[in-house]
């Protein structure tokens, strides 16, 4: 078991009646690592997720956890788990503080209540019911709990969706301050922002199999460096036009948008430049983006994260 | 110690219908004859222990409904502990309306006698469990909630009506009384009433105490087994035989009592009670 990751998984697949949620899902995470499953809604990842907590069983194939099988070691593996389930909820009457207090009750090694609250700006709501909380404090608890057993492993399934911007980056610096703590962290999401930002290795999922791992400057290296450039003007355009320009590798439209694909970038806006005065026709915007986690989803799949 | 700390989540139970049944149970049947509350308070506290059928049910498949079982289960609590933790709740919350009952029939109504005490505590405190078990156990099998208020309705009529506790046992046609000895609830009613009017003590009613026990601790067991988090996971069939299985030793039990048992013969002489000595002196207010 010497230098063995610290959450494996093998092959898994999973399906719930005639739907494949999981076919061949495979990676591993090292300790103190932050590991994200990126993809869209139905992509697999709360079911990954869930078979490593525990919650559900694969069909087959294998996961193990700090060397220990979710399914068949009961209360030890638990002891060393926290997790922020997706779909769950606490009972509306119950208080911030004693959901602390009654889930720290269940493990021998455990965080004061008062630390927590403090650390997740939950003080002033210590005493508040679960049903008056806003969603961004609801997740905020919900982390807490994560972390009452103080944990080697944390998973955080989709950990800001439905929440406002803002309120999304008061999670964020909560799970990098984890990351100082070298907790091994695996974390769901369907934004790129979230992959880029917090993880160190990303696994991109879809229709039940990972399709790309890597860390995120890795993927977007191995995605060829297409930049995109996104591009509006007065008339629409036909595509094979633009499609046909210097450097372009590929053109798709996105409402009034169209997006360009460029492997030479400076030589493409003259030719796109000199294509519109020809046209009659006049930019209305601009913007030129280095490849995003975003494009290379798109590319590896042909549809957006979002759709 | 963990067990106390979880019960926290439970504490949200009223004490209105059982009181509100003993008001008026009390005003409408009793009439201010105080030589009728002790029967009619052991329907009530019957009643009141019946009620943990439908709140532990109702609550376990909301629970379960708002993934906050999920929760629970990523964590190191194992089914039985749930249940028990739940059960033992409700136990509390359940006392506490069994002594404001007592305490209004002996002050508001002018019950003369507390009954033989002991008696009604071991009474109460199985029934309880065993109504609430078997309550799990609807949860357990069903799948929405409205699975479960549909069963608990059909399940909770039976008891109510044909129990003794709300229509006096001897009153009910003889084939009703025939299939209610094979009920739980029967043995409830009738022990309480026993208990309040008699003043038996526990060792004269093991017929009772031990159709309770074995109540509790199979619909327990059987509710323990079928225990699902999970509201995706659906029942599976074995569970309906599991939950069939709970019924079991009533079939024996009733068997036993239609040929042996003095049920009955205590039932009718309880009955009377509530009019003897006194009931030609009506006491007018």
């Amino acid at each position: 078991m010497l230098n063995a990751a610290t959450i494996e998984v093998e092959n898994l697949a999973k399906r719930y009646g005639d739907v494949e949620a999981l076919r061949g899902v495979s990676f591993s995470v090292n300790e103190g690592e932050v590991f994200g499953l990126l993809g869209p809604n139905g992509a697999g990842k709360t079911s990954t997720v869930e078979i490593l907590e525990g919650l559900r069983t694969p069909d087959s194939g294998r996961v193990s956890v700090c060397g220990l099988d979710p399914q068949t070691s009961g209360v030890e593996f638990k002891y060393i788990i926290g997790a922020a389930l997706q779909s769950t909820a606490l009972p509306d009457k119950m208080r911030v503080r004693e959901a602390l207090e009654l889930f720290g009750s269940f493990y021998p090694r455990r965080r004061g209540t008062v630390e927590l609250m403090k650390r997740f700006g939950l003080e002033e709501k210590r005493n508040a019911f679960y049903s008056q909380l806003s969603g961004g404090q609801k997740q905020r608890l919900a982390l807490a709990m994560a972390l009452v057993n103080d944990p080697r492993v944390v998973f955080l399934d989709e950990p800001t969706a439905g929440l406002d911007p803002q309120v999304r980056r008061e999670i964020y610096d909560i799970i990098e301050e984890l990351k100082k703590e070298k907790k091994t962290i695996l974390l769901t999401t369907h934004y790129i922002e979230e992959a880029e930002k917090l993880c160190d290795r990303v696994a991109i999922v879809d229709h039940g199999k990972v399709i790309a791992e890597g860390t995120p400057r890795e993927l977007k290296q191995r995605s060829g460096a297409v930049t995109r450039i996104t591009v509006r003007m007065t008339k629409p355009e036909t595509n094979g036009a633009l499609n046909s320009l210097e450097g372009v590798t590929e053109c798709r439209t996105e409402a009034e948008d169209y997006l360009l694909y460029s492997t030479r970038v400076p030589r493409t806006i003259v030719a796109l430049v000199k294509h519109l005065e020809e046209q009659n026709n006049e930019l209305v915007s601009l913007e030129i983006s280095a490849p995003s986690l975003e494009d290379i989803f798109l590319e590896l799949t042909g549809r957006r994260l979002r759709d | 110690m963990r067990l106390a700390m979880r019960n926290r989540a439970f504490f949200f139970f009223s004490m209105i219908m059982p009181l509100a049944f003993l008001f008026s149970y009390m005003t409408l049947f009793g009439r201010g004859r105080a030589q009728a509350v002790p029967y009619l308070l052991a329907m009530v506290l019957a009643l009141t222990v019946m009620g943990s059928f439908w709140g532990l049910s109702v609550q376990l498949v909301t629970f379960r409904e708002q993934g906050i079982l999920r929760r629970f289960r990523v964590a190191p609590v194992t089914a039985s502990a749930m249940l028990a933790s739940s059960l033992l709740s409700n136990y509390f919350l359940t006392l506490p309306t069994i002594a404001v009952e007592f305490f209004l029939c002996r002050f508001v109504f002018h019950m003369t006698g507390l009954g033989n005490l002991i008696s009604v505590f071991v009474l109460v405190t199985l029934g309880t469990v065993s109504f609430a078990s078997l309550g799990l156990i609807v949860a357990s099998v069903t799948n929405t909630m409205q699975e479960t208020q549909i069963i608990n309705q059909i399940i909770w009529f039976i008891f109510l009506f044909i129990s003794g506790a709300t229509i006096p046992f001897p009153l009910l046609p003889g084939a009703v009384q025939a299939v209610a000895v094979f009920l739980p609830a029967t043995y409830l009613v009738s022990g309480l009433q026993r208990a309040m009017i008699e003043h038996t003590g526990i060792a004269s009613l093991g017929m009772y105490i031990a159709s309770l026990m074995g109540c509790a601790l199979i619909a327990f067991l059987v509710a323990a087994q079928l225990f699902r988090w999970d509201p995706e996971t659906k029942a599976p069939r074995r569970a309906k035989l599991w939950a069939a299985a709970a019924i079991v030793p009533f079939l024996l039990l009733g068997a036993w009592e239609t040929l042996n048992g003095d049920l009955r013969a205590h039932a009718m002489k309880n009955l009377r009670s509530m009019r003897e000595p006194y009931s030609l002196e009506r006491i007018d207010h």
